[in-house]
């Protein structure tokens, strides 16, 4: 159930449907009782795993320009502070349910960064929590789920189910490891890559669209397939000649001038390896043609509703190719993240059900290229903080560190994104009668 | 309204793929359905408009003599033909004499013909009877072995294969089965029964952990819309480590005075008994498994609560409309998914790998029941023929690995190509030049 105030305008043309006061009275009281639990299992955590010492924020590295303090609290004293002040939104939360009013969506930002720092502050009782490093790598670990979930966006925009984004990935990562490696040029497998994501694409397209093949069957498929056939291929040739065909050229961190000295913020986002930009140009670039763009209005309307898009003469069939292909070529190059920046080589399912995941954060954003970026960054990290958690130790037993981050996405799934509508004629392929 | 389930019963062989909005059958299927009424876009028509007030028989009638099965023959040969094709280039021998073609086509010739030969004949000794054994009783044997893989695959494939049919993906088979193989474990090592009953109860608490794991998510999509494809995806993860976590403890799950992740090894008196004597490995999974389709056929053909599944998965709005709670309808479909995984999850831990509980006693199964779900067209029947074939494939696949250096993963190329040619008939039929439906 969709909270009125918290929802950007979206351009479905349902907008104005939810700007209507008769929604705003069903305001679910999911939030408030989500933000409650977390509130108390947080205090329930610290309660019973008492926590001495101190807990150290290191918010710069030592090279940079400006740079800021490091941050000393007491651990459990903080912890205990940011759980006051969660229960007090939690409160807030309450009482615009009790009057019908949804909780904002900055509420829940302000929330979450205030439980982070407790639960922080808390679990690394004694250490440092270097605070850059933690979020510069979990956007990094996050490049192939972004770009895996632009794909899955585009794609189910355009009405086609797209499972095959693991395959997509992993067809990116060994093409990105052949190509690079033949060639030792990072961006001739970049290339390689891209090409690979659009011929698995073009298999999706060939049976979902002109075959009529069932989207979830063709997804599922492709991915055993891609897994079977890169498997097959890496036992039979590519390990045998490890040095020719298997060890690619790495890409290495670029700083970007001026921006990259900007405290905090520089060193996470703008000191990366060069395909974290190119990330940030397929979002930006993705985001804006789709919802401001001919080609975009066009791509929208054959997922919502192909009948009226073909009377208006546009072509429901060639456009869902032209937008799948182009989907698979982003999710592939998705996939040279593991064999140019992660790993320099390539290894059977090296993805590990990374596709998955980007499929998650596709519906967990409701089919928005900006929100389903920010749900892969935030399982970007998640992943990262189980490492940084078990190297610094914490008072849980580490399999529950390491669940944790799915435990919340189920958690927020259910109490804040709740209902997720896809696009209309998602899964359905089109005939024109 | 005319009975739909008095429809549905005079020929249950008709409704395959029906839950699958965009598989060509569908279309037939879901406009003799009164009570599962197309959404607001009109039901994807089979490529050629089949006319709608015939009635079952006529249609099975009609897809008998348009050949499915000359369509599935047809899709395994071709899928067989590139899983060749994937062999000769990559073939050492093949790819040398193929240097030298034109001067000696013989050479070449033969080293292609070697190649596939083995690597097929091993297919064949692996999965099905071993030509090269001295007697019956050995060569009998890798029949045994296809059948004990094939039952957690069957199993398996009927719960995510009834998900399905009431319109639901699971794909958390591999959370459920670890959760059903952990629990069915500690009673089968904890729990302190005499033999007759130990047995049963170690599979009926996985049943039950497996079935409480999926409800989980049926759960938490009636009751709050979450998605179950997200849901199923983390409990997987969530599910892993939680097991993981009962690996690493004394008091649950470990083996006493190790450090490894691994339980005791399952007692005897837990064990399932094998089937055939101890020559061979075949246990009672299979029988359960059989029983299983069984049971699952009952149940979406001929019970209230089937129809009930079937009617949500073909259109919730006209079953909620129809006076189906559907919500209530979600989550009963998934704990019998779970229970049904469960069983999967049983038949490895007690059955198949007696060493102990570990982390990957799943195998990827769960993944696997999805294609056999999918193969099967999520019908018990041919879920029981997927899980088979599937089987055989697994079986096969280690022996042709063993004798002829391919790697085991041809096999799931062959497995996915099968599944997707045979979703595709009107390729193949083009491929084939095989007339259309309609050519009378």
């Amino acid at each position: 159930m969709s909270t009125p105030p918290s929802s950007t305008p979206t351009v479905e043309g349902t907008a104005p449907a939810e700007a209507a006061p008769a929604v705003i009275a069903v305001v679910s009281r999911k939030a408030a009782v989500l933000l409650t639990l977390i509130a108390a299992g947080l205090a329930a955590a610290v309660g019973f795993g008492s926590q001495d010492g101190e807990t150290t924020f290191r918010l710069a590295r030592s090279t940079d320009f400006f740079e800021l303090p490091e941050i000393t609290v007491p651990a459990e004293n903080t912890a205990w502070v940011m759980i006051v002040l969660l229960a007090v939104i939690a409160a807030e939360s309450w009482r615009r349910y009790l009057k019908r009013r949804s909780t904002p969506i900055w509420l829940v930002a302000v929330y979450s960064l205030l439980a982070m720092t407790g639960f922080l502050s808390w679990a690394a009782a004694g250490g440092t929590v270097p605070v850059v490093s933690l979020l510069g790598n979990s956007v990094l670990l996050a490049v192939p789920l972004v770009f895996g979930a632009l794909g899955g966006v585009l794609g189910e925009r355009a009405g086609v189910v797209n499972i095959a984004i693991d395959g997509q990935l992993l067809a990116g990562a060994f093409a990105a490891a052949l190509v690079g490696s033949l060639t030792g040029s990072v961006w001739a497998g970049v290339l390689g890559a891209m090409a690979a994501g659009t011929v698995v694409a073009l298999i999706l397209g060939l049976f979902a669209i002109s075959y009529f093949v069932d989207q979830v069957i063709v997804g599922v498929v492709l991915n055993v397939l891609v897994i079977g056939i890169t498997s097959f291929l890496f036992t039979q040739v590519l390990a045998p000649n490890a040095a020719d065909l298997n060890s690619p050229p790495r890409f290495s961190a670029w700083n970007i001038p001026v921006v990259s000295e900007i405290p905090l913020i520089g060193p996470i986002l703008f000191r990366q390896a060069p395909i974290v930009y190119l990330l940030y140009i397929a979002v930006a670039l993705v985001t804006w043609s789709l919802y401001r763009t001919k080609w975009g209005l066009r791509v929208r309307a054959v997922g919502e509703h192909p009948k009226a898009a073909d009377t208006v003469g546009i072509n429901v069939n060639r456009t869902r190719y032209r937008t799948v292909l182009l989907a698979g070529a982003i999710a592939g190059m998705g996939g040279a993240f593991y064999t140019l920046v992660s790993v320099p080589q390539f290894n059977r399912e090296m993805t590990g059900g990374a596709g998955y995941i980007a499929l998650a954060a596709v519906i967990f954003g409701k089919w928005d290229p900006i929100r389903a970026t920010l749900a892969a960054l935030l399982f970007g990290f998640a992943s990262n903080l189980q490492g940084v958690l078990s190297v610094l130790g914490s008072p849980v037993p580490s399999e529950f560190m390491l669940m944790l981050p799915y435990v919340v996405t189920i958690f927020a799934v259910a109490g804040l994104v709740g209902r997720s509508r896809a696009p209309a004629a998602v899964g359905l392929p089109y005939r024109k009668t | 309204m005319t009975s739909p389930e008095q429809d549905e019963s005079q020929n249950p062989s008709s409704e395959s793929g029906e839950e699958l909005p965009g598989s060509p059958e569908s279309g037939s299927t879901a406009a003799s359905r009164p009570g599962a009424a197309p959404q607001g876009s009109p039901p994807p028509e089979a490529d050629e408009p089949l006319p709608p007030v015939n009635g079952h028989w006529h249609n099975l009638f009609r897809t008998i003599t348009t050949g499915n099965a000359l369509i599935a023959f047809l899709a395994v040969l071709l899928a067989v033909a590139v899983g060749s094709l994937l062999i000769l280039f990559t073939d050492e021998t093949v790819r040398d004499s193929s240097a030298y073609f034109f001067s000696r086509p013989g050479d070449f010739l033969s080293a292609a013909w070697n190649a596939i030969s083995g690597a097929y004949s091993a297919l064949f000794r692996g999965s099905i009877y071993n030509t090269r054994a001295t007697d019956f009783e050995t060569g009998i044997r890798p029949l045994t072995e296809t059948l004990k893989f094939s039952g957690p695959l069957i199993a398996a494939g009927l719960g995510v294969g009834l998900a399905f049919r009431a319109g639901l993906f699971n794909i958390g088979g591999r959370g459920q089965m670890l959760l059903a193989g952990a629990a069915a474990g500690w009673v089968a090592i904890d729990v302190d029964l005499p033999a007759p009953l130990l047995l049963p109860l170690a599979i009926i608490a996985g049943m039950v952990a497996g079935a409480l794991w999926a409800g989980l998510a049926g759960l938490l999509k009636a009751r709050t819309g979450a998605h179950e494809v997200i849901v199923t995806i983390m409990l997987n993860y969530v599910g892993y480590f939680l097991v993981f976590y009962a690996l690493s403890q004394q008091s649950l799950l470990q083996a006493p005075g190790t450090v490894n992740p691994k339980s005791l090894p399952i007692p005897k008196d837990a064990q399932m008994p094998r089937l055939l004597g101890d020559t061979y490995r075949l246990h009672l999974g299979f029988l359960l498994a059989l029983v299983a389709v069984a049971v699952v056929w009952w149940i979406l053909n001929r019970s209230a609560l089937g129809y009930r599944f079937r009617a949500v998965g073909a259109n919730p709005h006209a079953a909620r409309t129809a006076g189906i709670d559907v919500g209530r309808t979600y989550i009963y479909a998934m704990l019998i998914a779970g229970a049904l995984v469960g069983l999967a999850g049983t038949n490895q831990v007690l059955g198949t790998v007696t060493s102990g509980v570990a982390g990957d006693l799943d195998a990827g199964i769960g993944f696997d029941a999805i294609t056999v779900a999918l193969l099967g067209r999520s019908h018990p029947l041919g879920i029981l023929g997927a899980g088979l074939l599937f089987g055989a494939f697994k079986s096969g696949g280690f022996a042709m690995q063993a004798s002829e250096g391919i790697p085991v993963d041809i096999v799931l190329v062959i497995q996915s190509l099968i599944v997707l040619f045979i979703a595709a008939p009107p390729l193949i039929r083009a491929l084939f030049r095989l007339p259309t439906k309609e050519a009378k």
